[in-house]
């Protein structure tokens, strides 16, 4: 599923994430005051059993979410797992005082009941009054919320067992406080998004990307909705005891939205998401470990964030730094190869006869001054598309067959215009200009024939053929010659 | 269940808080007051431009300007707050709109990463030097309204001050730049054309909902800030169209929601800040349901279809 490419840009993420992790650590044992290499060493050797459930349970739990987080990342819906996830908590109360103990399947139970009373709530809301779709998810999240805070605080205030009952631990996640029977329920829950996302994946696919299409082809459009809140709703509630309400839709957002930058294909990215969650869920699970004071939900989030900040800064196709590079050395080539345009145009007005150009008549033509040509010149150079001997600039056999080709991608492109598109031969020149740097062998080849292998532009200019382009006629031999000399 | 509920004790309830705990609850209503007010009147415009969201990222990533702040200035004085909080709003803007603008991430996906992010960087700031820092997660997720100190104690509480000035100051915000406000909110291009500065105003709203954020934050917690902006809002747009109405009727909701809400925390015996909220949303409830115009009722009575209409429509 995952290409080397991918895997490689894996791997440099996870060189990202120890840098902070080394500055973490020593920030921690300040804190903590324990022997760091002591607690790293319980850490890698697995001898605590809490350990063993917390790091299986967030595996579990990075799973689970960077799943479902995919799909609600690619139907615009990020924030409903946010309302969700707060929503979950009257539900978590509820489960509670269903036989007055912490019953991780009463709890799940109450806690999805409220989850999906929570979405219904919105669909309901944007259906049926003018509230806009963000109030409603911002109404129903701190609505839900406030209640559940409410029948905590009570709970936790009125009954004798309540300061016990490890509540307040679902706002903030402790990953040492899970057991076995919460890492089963975490792996039912698990399987069961894995089996069902397998079993409905051409279903979740077409109704994600368009619903249209999905609706006219007949599949159940709102049960699939409905399905993937049922699903998304469960595994919010096993992540709670991990991560906290509060943040973890960040868990279900995160890992998605860093994928999202990474790939087009719904299958990478579920797979990358999935890959990240994990990743970051035992990020914190380590750390939440090492300190003992640090709840492990926040600490998750940052080691998924840091990834999102991975992919934003440098994912290879939508990265910021990556396309701000390419967009460099774009605009690099593009300049370069209009320097060698205007050598050949110099050249061509002052007669095939001429051995070289002079830096001079070059930044006439360029309308620059002979330092800026110097500049432009040096860059031919360092590329090794020309040389420089003292006032004069000539070709290398690559610069002359590249000039060539730009000055024939050109005109071959408004003689097209022209031709086929009836445009004035005084409005292609504009659009020639774009068009050259990007033209391939092939389209060129088509155009040639297109125009019946016409041997000049709209303006009278003499087009290259395909012997001038790759012969080294002309120029290059002396200049070759002279250059090399 | 019954030792849950504690005895209904209409004296505690309903007669103490006007008579016998009346410093007391007269502190934690005024301060309700003010804060569910401010956030009603500021929440509107969120409302009306579709910036619901932001308040809930902005709300969230005041924690770690609060905490940076504290930590820089070894203070808890309340310049320092408002810049830290001031500055952490105006950076929560500011990168939710880079990520969505530079790279293929929607807005709401945006503003997810951004506010949680910065929410955890607060939160692990908090527990890290928790022996420095005068907050901790409970101050986070519910507020110290209840610790108000009550009026007969020496004169006014400083929160009340803080909160009532900033109460004040967003009254008269919006009664000077009204008319940019209306138009801006309503129709960002016949705005443009008339000569107001939207981005100023976009701003401006920004700036504005970050000083709120931050000054409720101390009495309600970062997550039910959402709700107070929110709710007085959706309710007095299920009743009316006119945006000075609404603003009348927000601040209706908030007076209601507060005085319901102390009663509420009395009763069940918990925090009152999600009581409060809680109450909002019960208003909020009856205008979906009783709203003369878009009221669920309507929609109940029409199709009149025996057996379906619930009772509350009747």
């Amino acid at each position: 599923m995952v290409s080397k490419k991918q895997l490689r840009f894996i791997f440099g993420w996870l060189a990202l994430l120890i840098a902070p992790v080394a500055l973490h650590a020593a920030q921690v044992s300040d804190v903590v005051e324990t022997d760091l290499v002591e607690q790293l060493a319980r850490f890698f050797s697995m001898r605590d059993p809490s350990l063993r459930f917390a790091l299986i349970g967030s595996i579990l739990l990075g799973i689970s979410c960077g799943l479902l987080g995919g799909f609600i990342v690619v139907r615009k819906m990020a924030l409903m797992g946010d309302a969700l996830s707060h929503a979950v908590l009257p539900g978590v109360a509820g489960g509670f005082l269903w036989n007055m103990e912490k019953d991780p399947v009463a709890i799940l139970v109450g806690a999805t009941i409220a989850g999906l009373l929570g979405s219904a709530m919105v669909s309901a809301l944007t259906r049926t009054t003018r509230i806009k779709e963000d109030a409603a998810l911002g109404l129903v999240l701190a609505s839900f919320f406030a209640a559940g805070l409410c029948l905590q605080t009570m709970i936790i205030q009125n009954l004798p067992s309540g300061t016990q009952s490890g509540l307040d631990k679902f706002m903030f996640g402790q990953a040492a406080a899970l057991g076995w029977d919460d890492v089963a329920l975490m792996s039912a829950v698990t399987l069961l998004a894995v089996v069902m996302v397998a079993l409905f994946y051409k279903e979740l696919l077409v109704t994600s990307f368009d619903e249209g299409f999905a609706r006219a082809s007949g599949l159940p459009v709102r049960w699939v909705h409905h399905g993937l809140m049922l699903l998304l709703a469960m595994s919010v509630v096993i992540a709670l005891k991990a991560v906290g309400v509060v943040l973890v839709s960040a868990m279900l957002i995160t890992p998605a939205a860093a994928a999202y930058l990474l790939t087009d294909r719904l299958h990478r990215l579920l797979t990358l998401a999935v890959v990240f969650g994990v990743l970051a869920a035992s990020v914190g699970a380590f750390f939440s470990f090492v300190g003992k004071n640090l709840p492990t939900g926040p600490l998750m989030v940052l080691g998924a964030s840091t990834v999102f900040l991975g992919a934003f800064l440098f994912g290879p196709r939508y990265g910021v730094l990556s396309k701000w590079w390419a967009r460099r050395s774009r605009s690099g080539r593009t300049q370069r190869e209009n320097t060698l345009k205007a050598i050949y145009h110099v050249w061509e007005n002052e007669g095939a006869a001429l051995e070289g150009v002079s830096l001079k008549a070059l930044a006439e033509k360029r309308r620059a001054t002979l330092e800026e040509i110097g500049r432009e010149v040096n860059s031919l150079e360092r590329h090794g598309l020309a040389t420089v001997n003292g006032p004069m600039v000539y070709f290398t056999p690559a610069g002359r067959q590249r000039s060539a080709e730009i000055v024939r991608n050109h005109r071959l492109w408004e003689l097209y215009l022209t031709n086929s598109a009836n445009i004035a031969p005084d409005h292609v020149h504009d659009d020639a200009e774009n068009i050259e740097h990007v033209l391939g062998e092939d389209v060129v080849r088509e155009l040639e024939r297109r125009l019946g292998y016409a041997t000049h532009d709209p303006h009278g200019k003499a087009i290259p053929s395909v012997q001038d382009v790759h012969q080294n006629a002309g120029l290059t031999g002396e200049a070759g010659k002279r250059g090399g000399a | 269940m019954n030792e849950l509920l504690p005895a209904f004790d209409f004296h505690h309830v309903v007669v103490a808080p006007w008579t016998d705990y009346l410093p007391a609850t007269g502190a934690w209503m005024l301060m309700g007051f003010f804060v569910t007010a401010t956030c009603g009147l500021v929440g509107n415009y969120l409302m009306l431009r579709r910036m619901a969201l932001m308040g809930d990222a902005v709300s969230h990533s005041v924690l770690p300007g609060l905490v940076i702040a504290f930590l820089i200035t070894g203070t808890r004085g309340t310049w320092a707050m408002f810049l830290g909080a001031l500055l952490a709003g105006v950076a929560t803007t500011v990168i939710v709109e880079t990520i969505h603008r530079k790279t293929r991430v929607k807005q709401d996906a945006s503003i997810g990463v951004t506010f949680t992010t910065l929410f955890a960087i607060g939160v692990v700031l908090v527990s890290v030097y928790s022996s420095q820092v005068d907050l901790d997660a409970e101050c986070v997720l519910y507020g110290e309204i209840g610790n108000i100190a009550a009026l007969d104690e020496g004169g006014i509480p400083a929160p009340l001050v803080r909160m009532g000035s900033v109460l004040i100051g967003v009254v008269l915000l919006i009664t000077i730049f009204y008319k940019q406000l209306l138009v801006s909110s309503f129709d960002p291009g016949l705005a443009r054309s008339l000569g107001v500065n939207t981005t100023a105003t976009h701003y401006g709203t920004m700036i504005v909902l970050s000083i709120v954020a931050v000054s409720a934050f101390e009495a309600v917690g970062a997550i039910l800030v959402v709700a107070m902006l929110i709710l007085p809002g959706a309710t007095s747009g299920l009743l009316t169209t006119r945006l000075a109405r609404m603003h009348g009727l927000s601040v209706v909701h908030a007076a209601l929601s507060t005085v319901l809400g102390v009663h509420l925390a009395l009763a069940l015996g918990s925090q009152i800040a999600p009581a409060i909220v809680v109450a909002g949303a019960g208003l909020f409830g009856l205008a979906w349901v009783f709203s003369p115009t878009q009221g669920l009722w309507l929609r109940w009575r029409k199709p009149a279809k025996p057996g379906t209409a619930p009772a509350e429509a009747s």
